[in-house]
């Protein structure tokens, strides 16, 4: 390639990934804030945090589900008029939504159509990306030369973990001007409201690009589609790829992709109780760490094949989860360290709680540990006191008790989750680096836009972008059987019950991996062009 | 190897009707007995996963035992 020819390429990858990875960003603030999102936007009263959690965590979810209709309707739009301003309107689409969540007064005001707009907003925001990334890849993948593809990808398949990392970065900025008490108040607005702004430039870069060279000759010769999604999945001889895509490839990597960035970040902070501040730092170092070899193994599959690469790394995945996490757990847990007994205090005290419409009291009581290694742990236990007296569960009876706890961790504990974090990062980059290439090049360019989009937002917006609520879900599960077991005076029934999120990214990256291993074409596929 | 295919057809569509009883019979329904927080994961489970893993993995476990995923060289 002559010089010229490669400062144009990296002009065309610049300008794709930077609108891609700020698509990315406006995504992901929303998973990033998802604690605080769920008290401003999904209250559920006293002691049903959980419930709050998974209503966001579903909200979340929601985007990741749509993201496949996104595909199907930008994807035609694309294979119809051209990638260039296809991306360009999911863009600005991502934007206004993004924008707009950061402007919808809190529940508090403006009661049940707050969760509702919101829902509908980050509606929006997934079909956007579900038509921005196919966008994207093929673009990048339809100007780069045949034996290149791989590495040129591999700089869009950077901008999901950068989007993630920049939204990680914006917030911990936001939170270090601002006071607790003002992040609360209006401080998580902000990275929100900042989306419209780098949508702006981003829009102003994107302007001056061209069309695809080989969709623009496809189009010139008439050999452009004139009903992809007909063509796509109503011709059986495509369909089967579509299905191959998803089902070798997709869904595998999609569930690796998100535990290692998603699960990984909610386990440590719900699961281990890490506070917030110090799960962003250890995010944002594993990630960061482990971003620059998407485009190792991104060029690595130039040399060596796709296929392969994605099969190691699902196997892999497969094989460690279980070590990785329990080690992980294993980092933070108070039941492994000595305590210094001398330095443990409980404060009992009262406290005004203006969302208590009981009397507006709570009474909160506050155990605080300290362990040699220099962790420390903090237990909040609130009870909701109803005309002076606690409040009682219609449900269960039970007085209604909310539990906070916190463990603040040693810098050394910090860095080896950052390496446990970091090596799930290089599973991650080893079955994501390539796919957008592997995928590009199993299908045809009058189709490639909808067929390809397809199965990717599937297997990342539904089997990966679901992954965090139902792991959560399956691991506060089996803690339940553990405790009901324990109020029976019973041993516990599952073992260690903050594994059980893990069984389902095993068993479907483990379908996926059998199914990719003997059904793919392990030669890569040129002749699509 | 086309035989292995052709075979393994029949071991996908068995998971995806598997994941039907599991997902429904054994989770989904039990879910929605349990009322509350248990909704999210039973709406999850009943109406995004289960169709979809039992729906694509049948059609492809369809299409692998009639050998279209058989390699022609």
């Amino acid at each position: 390639m002559s010089e010229s020819k490669k400062s144009s390429m990296f002009s065309i990858i610049g300008a794709s990934s930077v609108g891609t990875m700020i698509e990315w960003y406006d995504f992901y603030i929303f998973g990033s804030l998802a604690t605080i999102i769920s008290t401003k936007f999904f209250p559920a009263g006293p002691g049903s945090e959980t419930l709050s959690f998974l209503s966001t965590l579903a909200t979340f979810a929601a985007g990741f589900v749509v993201r496949p209709f996104g595909a199907l309707f930008f994807g035609r739009l694309g294979d119809l008029i051209g990638r260039k301003y296809t991306f360009m309107v999911t863009l600005l689409l991502m934007g206004g939504a993004t924008f707009a969540i950061g402007i919808i007064p809190a529940y508090e005001t403006i009661g049940v159509a707050a969760p509702l707009l919101v829902l509908v907003l980050r509606l929006l925001q997934g079909l956007a990306l579900g038509g921005e990334y196919g966008g994207a890849a093929t673009y990048v993948a339809e100007h780069s030369p045949a034996n290149q593809r791989g590495y040129m990808t591999s700089w869009i398949q950077i901008t999901a973990t950068a989007g993630l990392i920049v939204s990680l970065i914006v917030i911990a900025l936001t939170k270090s001007i601002l006071s607790k008490e003002d992040f609360d108040a209006f401080g998580w607005r902000i990275p929100f409201l900042a989306s419209i702004l780098m949508v702006g430039i981003s829009y102003i870069i994107r302007r001056n690009m061209h069309e695809s060279p080989l969709f623009s000759k496809a189009k010139a010769d008439g050999k452009t589609s004139t009903n992809p999604l007909k063509e796509s999945f109503g011709n059986k001889l495509n369909f089967k790829f579509v299905l191959l895509a998803l089902l070798g490839v997709t869904m595998g990597q999609g569930v690796v992709w998100y535990t290692g960035q998603f699960y990984a970040m909610s386990f440590i902070e719900k699961i281990m109780n890490v506070p917030k501040e110090q799960v962003d730092s250890i995010m944002i170092w594993g990630l960061c760490l482990g971003t620059p070899f998407f485009v190792v193994f991104g060029w690595l599959s130039d040399r060596i094949g796709r296929k392969w690469i994605m099969m190691a790394g699902m196997l892999v995945a497969i094989l460690s989860y279980r070590t990785i996490y329990t080690k992980m757990y294993e980092t933070a847990d108070i039941k492994g360290k000595t305590e210094i007994l001398e330095k443990a205090h409980q404060v009992a005290e009262l406290k005004e709680n203006a969302k208590n419409k009981n009397g507006g009291v709570d009474s909160v009581y506050t155990f605080t540990k300290a362990f040699t290694d220099g962790t420390t742990y903090k237990e909040i236990k609130t009870k909701t006191l109803k005309n002076g007296e606690v409040e009682i569960s219609e449900k269960d009876g039970k007085p209604v008790i909310e539990t906070k706890k916190i463990v603040t961790i040693t810098d050394t504990d910090k860095w080896t989750l950052i390496w446990l974090v970091f090596i799930q990062m290089l599973f991650v980059t080893m079955v994501y680096g390539p796919v957008a290439a592997f995928l590009v090049e199993m299908f045809p360019i009058k189709i490639r836009y909808t067929s390809m989009s397809l199965p990717y937002h599937i297997g990342n917006g539904i089997f990966g972008g679901l992954l965090p609520a139902i792991a959560t879900f399956l691991v506060s599960n089996a803690q339940k059987v553990n405790s009901v077991a324990a109020e029976s005076g019973l041993a516990p029934v599952i073992e260690k019950p903050y594994l059980e999120g893990l069984w389902y990214p095993i068993i479907l990256a483990g379908i996926c991996f059998v199914i990719g291993t003997i059904y793919l074409d392990g030669k890569d596929n040129k002749v699509n062009d | 190897m086309n035989a292995i295919k052709r075979i393994l057809g029949i071991v996908w569509i068995s998971i995806g009707m598997g994941a039907v009883y599991y997902l429904i019979v054994n989770q989904a329904i039990m879910l929605w007995n349990k009322g509350g927080e248990n909704y999210i994961p039973a709406i999850i489970y009943t109406v995004i996963l289960c169709p979809m893993i039992a729906g694509s993995l049948g059609t492809f476990g369809f299409y692998s035992l009639r050998g279209e995923f058989d390699s022609k060289d």
